[in-house]
């Protein structure tokens, strides 16, 4: 392995990964290359792969580690989101418990733009137009008169046995209703299960969504998941041919290697696109290939991936984090800056 | 002949066989699906129901029958009979003689018993007429759930929905008091066998313990200074063992000789006993009852009956019916006792010769399990004897008295002297019959309902009646016989380790089978009756001795016809499958076993080196068109009790059987564990301690305890939130339901080191999995009141809130009370608020001065129902109803939720145990290439000194099965093999390893090491830091000593004992002591009297009448109180006061 090469890549043996403490990080402060911001601006690239309402893949290039955790750190517990904090239950005669249909009601994502929202002052305090959504969730299940004399499912048998999230209505606080629309705030998906009932069982309840962050809770969290892995990187040693380049072509996700004729009607390996693989270095289970692949994933290439929960779309998550990330760099300077100052 | 012909049907499937002789046996595909189907026959808990029903439906009949009739000292013309005796449905009774059907669920509610009554038909005499009456209730039988009684039995899982029952619950148990309890299977050394043991001083000694239906009694055979002597109760000495022979009857030397054998060194061995009987010249019969009469041991009160005889026709007496009371004696011919007398002698001659021939007492064949039917008969009989017996004094008192109305015995029958004696000994499981001198404690116990394995491994609890604190490693010790029938894994630790015991999962258990019949088939074989032949004859060297349970049927010169064409009868299904019979070659002897309590277990029968079971049988059973009974029927399989399992040949599997050896085959290996063992995946990877651990554990682990959990209200019920099956099943899991009542998570487990708090087993969990759910549970508790009538026409009272009267609104504590003055559901209840707001009258009973006509307004003093506990609860429901003294019984459930935190307990199946160490953000957790982070975190040095292989393949399995979207089995010596669960898991483009590359949540770069990550199968326990936390400075002390109270329930004191005051004392803190173990506890100022050196009051002695020189010390008050105490006992403790800086 060349020092050039244990710089910028990780090197994936068999039982573990080589250079995995290796503190010179491109970009990192390594002794004989300064940080210039110069360089950054040369090297760092951002390359959207696929984006849709609710996942994201980019790819971010040229950057530290450190700072692409950061990234994936305050996407899931420090961007806010809204969601439903208090509960309160005038009648619950179903079979699920209080608290766990307050915990349930809390987990639903809401649509809600947390961006217009206030944090809340105090716990306790009185619900404002700026700082809480109110919801209702009425609902009574009951014997389906029209049903069939013979039906036994329950759909047929009974009326409104299944809450979902779609029976959750808004109730406009104070001027809310001229800003929002019912569906701007409500659940993100109406099909979610909430409780099953029989007839007589009844639920009457009153929401209160507020905003948070995932820290306090994984409610708040306005991503399923964001997280990132650095690209692979496949280098073929030597001429892989016949049986043992289709067996290694097997060892790899599909469409990282390509068999090509070599001319003499054996089939060839080759390395096509490593991006895909999922690096489960299973080639290594063969005694014959071991020596002819090395595995390695590049430091700085970051394949970067935000799942919402649906509030936001996950660009706009991404920028929420970089406001975030800005927010605490500037609050550290002014630290700094006051330090010295009384100093 | 009608069942052979099926058989020949059996084998037409076979015939092409032949021609593939030479081919290995293929093997049976599914053939596993014969436990399901003998399960579905059986079910898990079918040894006590069978055992209840034979019970309830047989013996209690022969009870009856036996004791059917009560005669009067005093008339000579009255008399009662039982005609018939049945037991009803089960129902309670509310108020006058008005019954109402029950159901199960109700009496669990109501706290009532579920009982049916006992109904008898009897014919007797009332002055000169005789009366017949029918369906007369004598009792009430506490009936076992799902017995032939039980309104559960046979309804279908709707109609056990409509009764509020789980249709997964297994039944086997009794409902007194609203109580569920078990009657625990009992161990025991089987009666009527001869074992030939070492004795204590290490000689050989031929023990038989004889059981009748009332007399129970224990016979030895010893050998002393050479002789051999009879050892019983009944006599002072050892009995001469020729002279006992003489008192029988046989009084030629040269018979008994006969008996007991002829051979040189049996003669040799027994000529010091004829020699000592001509010693003690005794040559006749009466010779010998005369000499046996000075033996008897004197009887300390003297009945009328005995006083009549002279002591040598006591001696024939006891001969006759307690010594070896098991062999019939009919006319005083002893023939038959004294044949069996001598092959005890022989049997111990031949010990003493060959140390090989002694019996083993830890041998399974040797032993019989006692279950609820036969632990009730025994209790039913006592009690009807007693009832019987007190109708006999009512009858000897009444009928001499002249009335208007005639003696009417059946007005006399009390109902609740049998109903109370079933009801309390099942309610506080102490067995005492009183004719067997039979005392136990701990016969049956509650139910344990803390998950649905518990109650299950409950029911297949099997108790040794030995001591637990003996050191003694026999009984404890695995015995190689328990193969199959009993658990290997499943045993406590600590002291009961071995003696408590389970059973596996394909075991029955025998209950009695009626002796006629086969007798009559044992002598159309070929034995001949021993009555009709010498001693001589019956020692043959031929000629096997043939027993029938223990005692002597005869004897057969082909015992290998014999036991074929028994074998050939029991598989053709003229005689109950469950009657075994085997050769013992070493004594010459056939045994036959009708009798209940054998261990049994089902093997598919091999002929000519082929299985009779196969693929067709196996695919019919499939689609219905046989079930387990027809295997039993057609001769396939047949059960085999430990002896006879001895006798015989089986195959592990098809691979093994040999030709012409083999005569049986294993339905399936992973039957030889228990239902609690079952659950393990891969246990055959675990080090054995393991999945004993893991049988103690899930005992331990919440989850759901079955579908009626929610009408339960149980003293303590522990649930979670969103169980799961797990994702690696076995069989046994399937086979017992777990799956659907399931009691834990899958967790996906990173294994890895992070952060130091993971040592010491340790986990760490991800508080993101905590948020949404994960180990969430549910605590149930309850609250019970019921309102008494008091005899002086008083009764509880319930009154609404007490308002304040500035506010208008309820005090605090009565918060939560609606105007019925019960708390509300819904409600949030908090530390020492009320639940029921009831009120006692100060006077309960009828005062001796009060005048009836005067109705005094009663006082109340107010006796309020409150919750206890520093963690609020809330309402979930409340039951107002009435019990049987029909006053108002009030239940409240408490309910808590509780999310895990640092210090709660999770177990995987695999008995790795830990606590909780860290709970950490998801952000900070590692996460994998497709941004999975894991539940839990488990530090890798788990496993190599526990060497759980299985975990470890759990987990993989598991994984692949998430990719795949399907369970794997881990089914004990089966299930998926790692092989295939590794190419799976590369197919879909993991690593086949199960090791994964993952980034550190911290730093944001990849670990070192590839990371073993998958779900497993993550069990928590009761164990939770919320019901043990405990701390305290100040608080309550004991009235008594006026030390700080024990224990966290009484908020107590953190005892400094006896240890770490030595530590102190060591290291010279006189000063720390003083302040721990005075100053801080009970300390006390007292004046003492330097005169007299007495305790003074008040600066004044009482003794030396003065205050001169009376000073203040301080000293604990435990001291001060130990010297009240020796005052009170004469003995006077002075004090001798100095300055202590003198």
């Amino acid at each position: 392995m060349s020092l050039e090469e244990s710089k910028s890549k990780f090197i994936l043996n068999e039982y573990g990964v080589a250079n995995a403490n290796a503190t010179d990080y491109p970009g990192g402060f390594s002794c004989e290359e300064p940080w210039s911001h110069s360089k950054f601006q040369k090297k760092f690239r951002i390359e959207m792969v696929r984006y849709n309402k609710t996942e994201m893949e980019f790819d971010l290039i040229g950057i530290h580690a450190a700072i692409a955790n950061a990234f994936r750190r305050i996407l899931i517990s420090e961007v806010p989101s809204m969601a439903i904090e208090k509960v309160k239950i005038f009648n619950n005669t179903s079979l699920i418990q209080d608290e766990v249909l307050a915990h349930r009601l809390g987990l639903i994502p809401l649509k809600a733009d947390p961006r217009l929202f206030e944090y809340k002052a105090e716990a306790d305090g009185e619900p404002t137009e700026q700082d809480t959504l109110e919801y209702e969730l009425k609902i009574k299940c009951t014997w389906n008169s029209s049903a069939h004399k013979d039906a036994t499912h329950p759909d047929d048998l009974y009326r409104n046995h299944n809450v979902y999230s779609k029976h959750i209505k808004w109730i406009p606080i104070g001027g809310q209703a001229d800003i929002y629309k019912a569906d701007q705030v409500g659940p993100v998906f109406e099909d979610i299960l909430i409780d099953k009932m029989r007839p007589g069982h009844e639920l009457d309840i009153r929401l209160l969504a507020v905003k948070g962050i995932g820290k306090d809770h994984a409610k708040f969290s306005p991503v399923a998941t964001a997280s990132y892995r650095l690209l692979p990187e496949i280098t073929l040693m030597k001429d892989v041919e016949g049986e043992l380049a289709e067996r290694l072509q097997g060892c790899f996700s599909p469409g990282v290697i390509a068999l090509e004729d070599n001319g003499s009607g054996k089939k060839r390996a080759k390395v096509v696109d490593a991006r895909y693989d999922s690096c489960s270095r299973n080639v290594y289970r063969y005694d014959e290939l071991k020596d002819s692949v090395k595995m390695a994933r590049v430091k700085d290439h970051f394949i970067f991936s935000i799942e919402s929960t649906g509030a936001l779309p996950p660009d706009v998550l991404f920028v929420e984090a970089l406001k975030v990330l800005k927010k605490k760099c500037t609050t550290f300077l002014d630290e700094l800056r006051e330090a010295c100052a009384e100093k | 002949m009608g069942k052979l012909t099926t058989r020949g049907k059996a084998d037409v499937y076979d015939e092409y066989d032949a021609r593939k002789l030479g081919e290995p046996i293929k093997p049976v595909e599914d053939k596993w699906k014969l436990v399901p189907a003998f399960l579905k026959v059986k079910g898990l808990v079918k040894q006590h129901v069978d055992s209840f029903n034979y019970f309830v439906n047989t013996e209690i009949k022969k009870i009856v029958q036996a004791n059917e009739k009560v005669l009067s000292d005093v008339s000579p013309t009255f008399y009662l009979k039982y005609t018939n005796v049945y037991v009803g449905k089960p129902n309670v009774e509310e108020g006058f003689d008005t019954t109402k059907n029950t159901t199960p669920h109700e009496c669990r509610l109501r706290d009532l018993n579920y009982s049916a009554p006992i109904v008898v038909d009897v014919e007797y005499t009332k002055g000169t007429q005789r009366v017949v009456k029918k369906d007369v209730t004598i009792g009430r039988m506490p009936i076992m759930l799902r017995s032939s009684h039980c309104v559960l039995t046979g309804k279908s899982e709707h109609e056990l929905a409509k009764m509020n029952e789980c249709p997964h619950d297994p039944g086997g148990y009794f409902i007194v008091r609203g109580q569920e309890r078990v009657i625990l299977i009992q161990e025991q050394l089987s009666r009527n066998r001869m074992i030939v043991e070492d004795d204590r001083k290490g000689g050989i000694q031929c023990q038989v313990t004889s059981s009748t239906h009332d007399k129970k009694s224990r016979t030895n055979i010893i050998h002393k200074n050479g002789r051999y002597f009879l050892k019983h109760n009944n006599f002072q000495d050892d009995l001469p063992i020729v002279i006992v022979f003489k008192a029988m009857g046989i009084v030629s030397d040269q018979e008994i000789a006969q008996m007991i054998g002829t051979e040189e060194e049996v003669l040799e061995r027994f000529c010091p006993s004829l020699e000592e009987c001509l010693k003690n010249n005794i040559y006749t019969q009466i010779q010998a009852l005369k000499f046996l009469g000075t033996k008897l041991r004197q009887k300390r009160y003297f009945s009328a009956s005995s006083k009549a005889k002279s002591p040598a026709d006591e001696v024939r007496e006891i001969l006759a019916t307690t010594i070896l009371a098991h062999v019939p004696v009919k006319s005083f011919n002893f023939k038959m006792k004294a044949t069996y007398m001598a092959l005890m002698i022989r049997r111990v001659i031949q010990a003493q010769r060959n140390p090989k021939l002694v019996d083993d007492r830890d041998y399974y064949g040797n032993k019989r399990l006692e279950l609820a039917g036969s632990l009730l008969a025994l209790m039913f009989e006592d009690l009807f004897k007693r009832f019987n017996y007190e109708l006999k004094a009512i009858a000897d008192k009444n009928i001499p008295k002249v009335k208007a109305a005639q003696f009417d015995i059946v007005l006399h029958m009390r109902q609740d002297q049998i109903a109370n004696g079933l009801a309390h000994a099942i309610s506080t499981g102490n067995w005492t019959i009183k004719r067997f001198k039979m005392e136990r404690q701990g016969v049956t116990q509650v139910l344990s309902r803390l998950s649905y394995i518990s109650a299950l491994g409950m029911m297949t609890r099997v108790n040794s009646q030995f001591e637990k604190s003996r050191k003694v490693s026999g009984p404890r010790s695995l015995q190689p016989s328990q193969w199959g029938m009993l658990c290997p894994s499943d045993t406590p630790e600590g002291e009961a380790c071995g003696l408590v015991k389970n059973l596996a999962l394909m075991t029955h258990i025998t209950t009695e089978v009626e002796e006629g019949p086969i007798v009559r088939l044992a002598y159309n074989i070929g034995v001949e009756d021993i009555s009709l032949l010498g001693g001589d004859e019956i020692n043959g060297p031929q000629v096997y001795m043939v027993f029938l349970n223990g005692n002597i049927l005869g004897v057969c010169r082909d015992y290998v016809r014999l036991v074929r064409v028994f074998r050939m009868m029991r598989r053709g299904g003229f005689i109950s499958g469950f009657i075994s019979i085997y050769p013992q070659h070493q004594q010459s002897c056939v045994y036959i076993s009708s009798d209940g309590g054998r261990l049994c277990r089902p093997y598919i029968i091999v002929e000519n080196g082929r299985p009779l079971v196969n693929q067709r049988h196996i695919d019919e059973l499939v689609q219905g068109q046989r079930n387990f009974e027809d295997f039993l029927n057609d001769g396939l399989i047949e059960y085999l009790d430990v002896n006879e399992e001895n006798d015989s040949y089986i195959a592990l599997s098809e691979e093994l059987i040999e030709p012409n050896v083999t005569t049986h085959l294993e339905i399936e290996p992973f039957t030889l564990l228990g239902v609690c063992a079952g659950l393990v995946p891969y246990p055959h990877h675990n080090q054995s301690p393991r999945n004993t651990y893991q049988c103690a554990m899930g005992k331990q682990a919440m989850g759901t305890i079955g579908y009626n959990q929610r009408n339960r209200i149980d003293t303590l019920l522990y649930n979670l939130v969103y169980p799961q099956a797990p994702m690696v099943k076995s069989r046994t899991i399937e086979l017992t339901n777990f799956d659907k009542l399931p009691a834990g998570q899958n967790a996906t487990v990173a294994v890895m080191s992070y952060s130091g708090y993971d040592i010491e087993d340790a986990l760490i969990l991800n508080k993101a999995s905590i948020d949404r759910g994960y180990g969430r549970c549910l605590v149930y508790r309850n609250s019970k009141c019921t309102m008494k009538r008091y005899s002086n026409r008083t009764f509880d009272r319930i009154l609404g809130p007490l308002v304040d009267a500035d506010t208008k609104k309820p005090i605090w504590r009565h918060d939560i009370l609606d105007i019925d003055g019960i708390a509300s559901p819904g409600e949030m209840v908090q530390d020492r608020q009320t639940l029921v707001n009831k009120s006692m009258p100060t006077v309960t009973s009828t005062g001796s001065s009060g005048n009836p006509k005067e109705q005094v307004q009663p006082e109340y003093r107010d006796v309020p129902i409150s919750y206890k506990g520093s963690v609020p609860s809330y309402v979930e429901k409340v039951m107002v109803s009435s019990n049987t003294e029909e006053s108002f019984l009030i239940k409240l459930l408490l309910r808590q939720t509780r999310r895990p935190e640092i210090g709660d307990k999770f177990s995987s199946r695999h008995g790795q145990k830990g606590v909780t160490g860290l709970i950490v953000e998801q952000e900070d957790m590692p996460f994998n290439d497709l941004g999975i982070c894991p539940d839990m975190i488990m530090n890798p040095h788990g496993f190599p000194s526990r060497m759980t292989v299985g975990k470890l393949i759990e987990l993989l399995a598991g994984k692949a099965g998430l990719m795949e979207g399907k369970f794997h089995y881990g089914t004990a010596f089966g299930g998926s093999k790692v092989k295939d669960v590794c190419e799976e898991l590369s197919r879909h483009g993991f690593n086949y390893q199960g090791k994964d590359f993952f980034y550190s949540g911290i730093t944001g770069e990849p670990l070192q090491a590839y990371i073993y990550s998958g779900p497993v199968y993550y069990q928590k326990l009761k164990h939770m830091v919320q019901d043990k936390m405990h701390a305290r400075s100040r608080g309550p002390r004991a009235v008594l000593t006026r030390q700080p109270t024990e224990g966290r329930s009484r908020e107590g004191g953190l005892r400094l004992g006896e240890m770490e005051r030595d530590c102190l004392i060591g290291y010279g803190a006189s000063m720390l002591l003083v302040e721990r173990l005075m100053v801080s506890s009970d300390a006390f100022q007292v004046d003492v009297c330097n005169i007299c050196g007495l305790l003074a009051y008040s600066g004044w002695c009482h003794s030396c009448k003065s205050s001169a020189s009376v000073s203040t010390i301080n000293i604990p008050y435990a001291c001060k109180l130990l010297f009240q105490e020796l005052q009170s006992m004469n003995i006077v403790p002075r004090l001798t006061l100095t300055n202590y800086c003198e």
